[in-house]
């Protein structure tokens, strides 16, 4: 973009560099410009080197340029292959659960009932739980095959406690992370829904629309906005999934709760192999720009309607 | 067909009573206009009616079936709400036809009941545009627009015309009395707005703090109020409501001595009218006339010219203004001190209480007829 090429241009629209006032703003823009891009190229470039050279942690005598070795042989992994089924997984799976849960918790705590302002505050509160801490009160006191509440209760009606991380890891992580994550989306819809104009129901009912028509013909309409922006939220969050992962199942048992980020930290700082973890962090990142572009331009088609 | 019936109707939220036992009854195809000041209960006494609201106790009335707890889309009826409350996601024909889609109409039919509705209401160059495309008047249509589709018995209107602007409002004003007489049916409306009720309505129910002042017929109202509330409510400029006393009665009336000691013999019944008693004389803006004789006198305080008429606003004392309608070519200027010369006739006369005292010889009024019944 030029400085001055385009007066006209620059003064109708104040985005070009121009204040109202006709001062050229970019100067004064600059410098956090340039401190955000150095802050962001300088780890970028960096991997981006890494990925492209031999560099194990254990072995210093191997050096020099790999070509796209680190590429091909994390590419052709099986362990890729699982991360990247997991993270999808993963991802798709807590969003789905969130949207559902949020709804219908959102439409439940916007109804007038005795406690509603501490049971608000209670199904909000997870979301302020360090997800280390979170995963480690559910592995510890909920999910433990001895000593665990749901091993109790399991044994109460008879029945063998389900031993949760090796029978189902990635269930089990999932299960953690949209606990964490229904607040966030209940919060978002739960104040979209105090939006919504109350004639707008009333009118609904007045046309003969029960609760179960009311809820699908006016009020997720209504949610189809703030929806978008919870998964274009979520989604970039439940990418990068990782203490939970650390702290229950260390990716395991094998691959079977690996997504790509753990994928990435195993390699380099399991296995200190930092030129094939650059290689997974590169890929990573692209994904996470494809999901990006992808998001934020359907986003912006809903939010334009 | 369809008639509304209320019977000590009475709302309360807790210790509070909104509305303190209403007996009404709607004939089938009347325009009953509710009127009143802000919070004097009028869209409570809808929404009870629509069945928004519960009922506390009394009976509502439908047709002479009790519908007090039946659910408001199978009373027959259709409402169109103060922000018209459109679906916003829905195309205006989505929005008409929504009732009839839940009520598993099929599309032909449908389509053909959208048609003649948004024939009749103009909207059919715009079936296919969202809400958020139109303007207010157009929103307003639409909102109209679905309550006639479902083709209800009763149509409530819910102060529909407060949130356009004022020219936009009197057109929309005659396109709902045309569809009243198209339509041939029953409808209710709630306005605050006084014009809006003396133009439109076949009867005015005035109410006040939950309780209904007066009904009748909006030139009764004019004419013959039943106290001071309505009196002042109804009327543009507001009737004149000057504080006077009692001199005496006889068979021709009561003596009042007016502000200014002039003293004025109104035709009413006496009742119990008595020598020294405070009373309020009511005198409309276009019976007063400045004449050189009149019994009561003041400086002009404000003069307005409305073009074909002048309001002249008198002092009497006391920092009382009474209205005097003018003709447009009056002379009067600010500081003039006049007589003003009251038509007896048309005046009227209230005890201490703010209530009507009888008028000797009570005119039949065009539409009084009718709503006497």
């Amino acid at each position: 973009m030029s400085t001055s090429a385009l007066p006209r241009d620059a003064v109708a629209s104040p985005k070009v560099g121009r204040s109202k006032r006709g001062i050229d703003t970019r100067p004064l823009v600059w410098p956090s410009i340039a401190a955000l891009l150095v802050w962001m190229i300088v780890p970028l470039a960096l991997t981006l080197y890494f990925s492209f050279r031999n560099y194990n942690l254990t072995d210093p005598t191997v050096q020099g340029w790999a070509g796209l070795s680190n590429y091909t042989y994390l590419l052709t992994d099986d362990s890729f292959i699982t991360s990247i089924i997991n993270t999808v997984l993963l991802v798709g799976g807590v969003l789905i659960t969130t949207i559902v849960f949020g709804t219908l918790f959102a439409v439940l705590f916007d109804q007038e009932f005795y406690g509603q302002g501490i049971s608000r505050l209670f199904v909000v509160a997870p979301f302020f739980v360090m997800p280390t801490v979170a995963a480690l009160v559910w592995k510890n006191l909920l999910m433990d095959p001895v000593n665990g509440l749901f091993a109790y209760m399991a044994r109460g009606i008879g029945l063998e406690p389900i031993t949760w991380f090796t029978t189902t890891p990635l269930f089990s992580i999932g299960l953690i992370v949209a606990w964490q994550w229904v607040p966030f989306a209940t919060l978002i819809l739960l104040t979209a829904m105090q939006s919504l104009d109350r004639e707008q129901i009333e009118a609904a009912r007045m046309d003969g629309a029960k609760p179960i028509a009311r809820f699908r013909h006016i009020i997720v309409p209504h949610l189809a906005r703030p929806i978008t922006v919870v998964v274009m939220i979520e989604t970039i969050f439940l990418l990068g999934i990782f203490a939970e992962i650390l702290v229950t199942t260390s990716g395991g048992p094998g691959d079977a709760s690996t997504n790509l980020v753990y994928l990435v930290y195993k390699t380099a700082l399991l296995q200190f192999d930092v030129g094939g973890g650059s290689a997974g962090g590169i890929v990573a990142v692209v994904l996470a720009n494809v999901v990006a572009i992808f998001l934020v331009r359907t986003v912006a088609r809903n939010l334009d309607n | 067909m369809a008639t509304v019936t209320l019977k000590d109707v009475r709302k309360s939220y807790g210790a509070v009573n909104i509305i303190q036992g209403v007996d009404l009854a709607i004939k089938d195809r009347e325009f009953v206009v509710f009127v009143g000041p802000s919070g004097c209960g009028k869209s409570t006494l809808l929404r009870m009616i629509a069945g928004l609201e519960e009922i506390t106790s009394g009976d509502l009335m439908i047709d002479g079936a009790v519908v007090n707890d039946v659910p408001p889309d199978a009373r027959g009826l259709a409402m169109v709400f103060q922000s018209y409350a459109l679906y916003p996601h829905m195309s205006v024909a989505d929005n008409m036809a929504f009732a009839l889609r839940l009520a598993g109409v099929p599309k032909a039919e449908r389509d053909a009941k959208v048609g003649s509705a948004a024939k009749i209401l103009q909207l059919e160059k715009l079936l296919d545009r969202k809400p958020g495309q139109l303007s207010g008047g157009q929103r307003q249509r639409v909102a109209i627009g679905r309550a006639i589709v479902r083709q209800p018995k009763v149509f409530l209107f819910d102060e529909p015309l407060s949130n356009l602007d004022a020219s936009l409002r009197v057109q929309m004003r005659i396109e709902i009395a045309r569809l009243h007489s198209e339509l041939n049916a029953t409808m209710i409306y709630v306005t605050h707005d006084q014009i809006e009720a003396m133009t439109m309505a076949d009867r005015i129910v005035v109410l006040r703090a939950g309780k209904i002042e007066q009904v009748g017929s909006p030139l009764e109202l004019y004419h013959y109020p039943a106290n001071t509330f309505v009196a002042g409510f109804i009327g543009s400029p507001k009737m004149n409501l000057t504080q006077a006393t009692v001199r005496g009665s006889h068979a021709g009336g009561v003596d009042v001595q007016l502000p200014g000691g002039g003293v004025a013999t109104i035709p009413v019944e006496p009742r119990n009218a008595t020598a020294g008693a405070a009373c309020t004389v009511g005198f409309r803006p276009e019976t007063l006339a400045m004449a050189p004789e009149g019994p009561m006198g003041g400086k002009v305080a404000v003069v307005e010219h409305l073009g074909g008429e002048t309001l002249v606003y008198v002092d009497v004392g006391d920092g009382h203004l009474v209205t005097v309608k003018a003709s447009g070519s009056t002379s009067a200027k600010i500081g003039d001190v006049v007589r003003l010369a009251i038509d007896t006739v048309e005046a009227r006369l209230f005890d201490a209480e703010g209530q009507a005292m009888e008028p000797m010889n009570r005119r039949a009024i065009a539409g009084l007829a009718t709503a006497a019944q």
